[in-house]
């Protein structure tokens, strides 16, 4: 064998003496120590925030099951009037968003929050206050959201929000509330998902190769990685539909050379992907469950490894399928059913792996297996119904009718919130350390299946039978009255199901006794945890030799506990974690992360403040807010990130010395801005679609190109623009060299020719009389333009911070994380100048 | 000089090169027919030119997802193809990108095959 490689590290073979280990940890504990009483909210440990985000999007959950059952009561009988059509608009499109935007993407994202750090045996994620930022922007803007059906101004477009209907239909602000309101959170989602990409990739444990990671982390890196591409259209698209409201400028509208079927594009190249991003995680806690239960490991790894990337990449090769009865083209119909079709293949691949784990262990009975069970069997049938939806011709009879519904709640309903059920109940006792009753947990299981069987089994019949969604009433004698009667009985026994497990999960339960530490016997890193758990997370670091590590590694959990791993202390005093490879994950940093902060609070407030104040048009509110939002970010950026250690490097343990500060590619903040911008961008490629889109469709796009914004000004802006990138490498460059003043004059330089290559830009659609308001193509010229813009701006705050913290000592030759992350965020903004100016300046040339 | 399966020579990119093979033949096949349609046949036209166009990025895409299949069959035999995928060693890990590499390109191939076949069945615009 060639293959010469280091050999592993043992943990120590002697504990240290009982006295040293008292002593780590006593540090440990001061380091990691949670902050009490109204402090305590002002926490970031992955424990405390994941506890509080899935406390909260369960509430959304409960709220957006209300809303359903307010809509199975208006629907029991025939032409009822329970609820106004109004107020029924108002329920339903309140009912699909809540449950999509505040509930199964949140619920994923803190679950992951909570667990992956445990899965991955680290004492934190890399980003603690960037996951706090993301929770109480969260809460606010769902809180927000939601308070608009109390005040009788919530959204009523339905949950894809279609113009013309959200335009010139509905002027009033309920779009406005959907629009600001999920931006916002959408964003939140984001940074959630750069967290727990930087997470699996950069934050396992030494040793955790990429054929030993847990597959729950194969399964979150491919969901964040979607989420990180699906979004952004939707955030696009929301920005063309809010400024078509706010300022008049036509996207969508035909009369003056808009389209709503690109927001329907838009909207369905996320709300696709979507589905998927909530159903692979869940998947994922099956993953986890099935061979603790089964009592071997799983089946078939590597194939669960294509079912997860390969459905990851083909479900956004669907989105067209919402969109058979629009009269696209056949050939167009023809492929996204191809792919519809195909997404079937990965889907079923995991199932299989699954039986087989099953069928080749010695499966126990237990709870959480009954809701897997549950749970695929229900996704199997919405999966069956999905592979006859997307057959267009199918389509065309069954679209918009109540077999969508039907099929939908199956697929969303089994493949998603059953297997979450079964995972809050396998993973409770290490919320708090107690274990959930067997007897209720079947009790409530039972109820729900039956109650969601009951609920949306008949829906298909009725859907069959012509009755359409949306609409608040139906008429008697149509072969409607019975089987609408069932789903809302249905409906209520599924809601009792539900009740049951709220009250047995959130009841005190202060005289229960704790439960032993592993107390399902689990194989996987996770139930390391203490019952009940520390703040430190893992005691020392483990090296991970197994997939398995609790059932094949020997004296495991005992070498983890006496400290004879990694980072078994806390010298100086400071939270520790470790950085790996991507790969091998060999160590390669020791990252300190920071502690416990209401500044990202102050920032959440702040940033929503201004989504908040656009929603009701007060610009004057808004920009104030938007300001107090950036200051507090700036604050936080500079007092918490990028510190200087006391020293270089030091002794994580078995002989092994780690740096504390890395920059460039090395750094999690690197990846951070890399993976961020990777959305970023991709939300600018979907503008930029939507220019050729606006091409495609209008025979006589050339003459409109002809007004302008003409080649001199956009040039002489992109010059400069990339001038000032050009400028921002060479300070990057004098900075590693010590040259301070050359630093100071290039990087300065820079930001003058960043203002002006800005203004430039802006004279080009200025000087030659576009009006955004006449016609499509100004208004997407202008939407280039002002896009470019604010990203240059945010690069000149970029380059000026960099000054001021070389000035005041906070970044020098060696320590030079800012600049290196403002270089490559340059790097994507002079990616998004050039294309721009080649968009707009050159392509009415070749037009 | 570093051993093949050292990670200094490996990327994650190589697992999902397949994958994205099957998405720039499915966007380039989506754009072409869509702006064929819209812009040049109209919606009565022939799809002919389309379709010998798609038929173009299908041999290609085909032939990248050939090469990947071949290299990750390569990574997957590394070292007389006994180490085991769970293995705690760089073989092992070596030989599990490659099984799964090569396990994503029969998907994308199969995909691609798939979106082909939307071509080759239909022969006009409407």
């Amino acid at each position: 064998m060639n293959d010469d490689e280091p050999a592993d590290l043992q943990p120590l073979a002697e504990a240290p003496s009982e006295e040293v280990q008292r002593g780590q940890r006593e540090r440990l504990l001061a380091a990691w120590k949670m902050p009490v009483g109204w402090r305590g909210w002002s926490a970031v440990n992955n424990t405390a925030v994941g506890k509080w985000y899935m406390t909260a999007a369960f509430g959304f959950f409960l709220f957006g099951g209300v809303l359903a059952l307010l809509m199975r009561i208006q629907l029991a009988i025939p032409d009822n009037h329970f609820l106004s059509a109004e107020r029924y608009n108002q329920v339903f499109t309140m009912h699909g968003t809540v449950m999509m935007f505040l509930f199964a993407i949140p619920m994923f994202e803190a679950f992951s929050i909570f667990v992956l750090p445990q899965m991955l045996g680290a004492r934190d994620l890399p980003f603690p206050r960037l996951s706090a930022f993301g929770f109480w922007s969260y809460l606010l803007g769902g809180t927000f959201f939601c308070g608009s059906l109390l005040f009788n101004v919530a959204p009523r477009g339905g949950w894809f929000m279609y113009p013309p209907l959200t335009t010139r239909y509905q002027p009033d602000l309920g779009a406005d509330f959907w629009l600001l309101g999920l931006s916002f959170i959408e964003v939140a989602a984001i940074a959630a998902a750069v967290e727990l990409i930087v997470g699996v990739l950069k934050c396992r444990p030494p040793g955790m190769r990429l054929n030993l990671i847990p597959l729950y982390a194969w399964y979150l890196l491919v969901a964040a990685a979607m989420i990180l591409f699906a979004f952004p259209p939707v955030i696009a698209g929301s920005l063309l539909l809010e400024v078509e409201r706010a300022f008049h400028w036509p996207f969508f509208d035909p009369a003056r050379g808009g389209d709503p079927l690109l927001w329907q594009h838009l909207f369905w190249l996320f709300g696709h992907p979507e589905v998927y991003v909530i159903f692979l995680p869940s998947v994922a806690i099956v993953a986890m469950i099935v061979p603790t239960f089964a009592r071997r490991a799983v089946v078939g790894y590597s194939w669960i490894v294509l079912a997860a990337v390969g459905t990851g990449f083909l479900s956004f090769g669907l989105w067209v399928h919402h969109m058979f009865t629009t009269g696209l083209p056949g050939i167009s119909l023809g492929l996204f059913s191809a792919a519809s079709e195909a997404v079937a293949i990965p889907t079923g691949i995991q199932l299989f792996c699954f039986i087989a784990t099953l069928a080749a262990g010695r499966v126990t009975r237990s709870v959480p297996m009954l809701f897997a069970y549950g749970g695929l069997a229900s996704f199997v049938v919405g999966g069956l119904t999905g592979v006859m939806v997307a057959l267009a011709p199918f389509d065309f009879q069954a679209h918009d009718t109540f077999f969508i519904v039907g099929h939908l709640h199956y697929v969303l309903i089994g493949g998603s919130i059953f297997p979450v059920v079964g995972g809050i109940y396998y993973f409770y006792p290490m919320f708090d350390g107690k274990r959930l009753s067997e007897s209720i947990g079947r009790a409530a299981f039972w109820l729900a299946f039956t109650g969601f069987h009951l609920t949306f089994l008949p829906m298909h019949l009725t859907g069959l039978r012509g009755l359409p969604r949306r609409v608040y009433t139906y008429p008697a004698g149509h072969g409607f009255d019975g089987p609408n009667l069932v789903s809302t009985i249905g409906a209520f026994v599924l809601a009792a199901g539900v009740l049951v497990f709220v009250y047995y999960v959130f009841r005190p339960k202060k005289n229960e006794p704790t439960c032993p530490r592993n107390p399902w016997n689990a194989g996987s890193l996770e139930w390391l945890q203490e019952m009940p758990d520390q703040p430190w997370g893992v005691r020392s670091i483990p090296e991970i030799d197994r997939r398995y590590p609790l059932w094949d590694q020997p004296d495991f959990v005992r070498d983890v506990d006496e400290g004879r791993f990694f980072l078994p202390d806390a010298e100086e005093g400071k939270r520790e974690t470790l950085v790996t490879s991507v790969i091998d994950a060999r160590p390669v940093q020791c990252l300190r992360v920071p502690g416990p902060t209401f500044v990202t609070f102050w920032a959440a407030v702040f940033t929503g403040g201004s989504f908040v104040a656009s929603t009701f048009h007060w610009w004057a509110a808004a920009l104030a807010s938007a300001v107090l939002a950036l200051g507090t970010i700036l604050y936080w950026l500079w007092t918490g990130t990028a510190i200087i250690p006391e020293k270089d490097e030091k002794p994580v343990g078995l002989g092994v010395t780690l740096p504390i500060y890395v920059s460039g590619p090395a750094s999690v903040g690197w990846w951070a801005m890399f993976i961020t911008m990777l959305g970023d961008l991709t939300a600018f490629v979907c503008l930029v679609f939507a220019y050729f889109y606006y091409w495609t469709i209008h025979p006589d796009f050339a003459r409109a190109a002809a007004q302008g914004p003409g080649t001199f000004w956009p040039l002489l802006g992109g010059g400069a623009l990339l001038a000032s990138w050009a400028l921002t490498l060479a300070a990057r460059r004098l900075n590693r060299g010590d040259r301070a003043s050359a630093f100071y004059a290039a990087l300065s330089t820079a930001v003058v020719l960043a203002v002006m290559g800005a203004y430039a830009l802006i004279a080009g659609p200025l000087r030659t009389g576009l009006d955004p308001t006449r016609h499509v193509y100004p208004a997407i010229v202008w939407m280039l333009v002002v896009w470019t813009v604010i990203h240059v701006g945010l690069g000149v705050v970029m380059q000026l911070y960099c000054l001021a913290r070389r000035a005041a000592g906070r970044m020098t030759a060696r320590h030079d994380i800012d600049i290196a992350n403002v270089a490559l965020y340059w790097h994507f903004t002079a990616l998004t100048v050039f294309v721009t100016v080649a968009v707009i300046a050159g392509f009415p040339g070749v037009a | 000089m570093t051993a093949e399966t050292d990670e200094s020579n490996q990327s994650l990119w190589f697992v999902i090169a397949a994958p994205i093979a099957w998405a720039a033949h499915f966007v380039a096949s989506y754009a072409t027919a869509a702006v064929w349609c819209e812009r040049f046949a109209g919606r009565d036209g022939s799809l002919r030119p389309a379709r010998l166009a798609i038929a173009a990025y299908t041999a290609v895409a085909l032939a990248g997802i050939g090469l990947v299949a071949a290299r990750a069959w390569r990574r997957r035999q590394h070292g007389g193809g006994v180490e085991a995928f769970d293995a705690d060693t760089q073989l092992g890990r070596h030989r599990f990108v490659g099984a799964a590499a090569l396990l994503l390109a029969a998907l994308s191939a199969v995909a691609t095959l798939f979106s082909a076949l939307a071509a080759a069945l239909i022969e006009d615009c409407r």
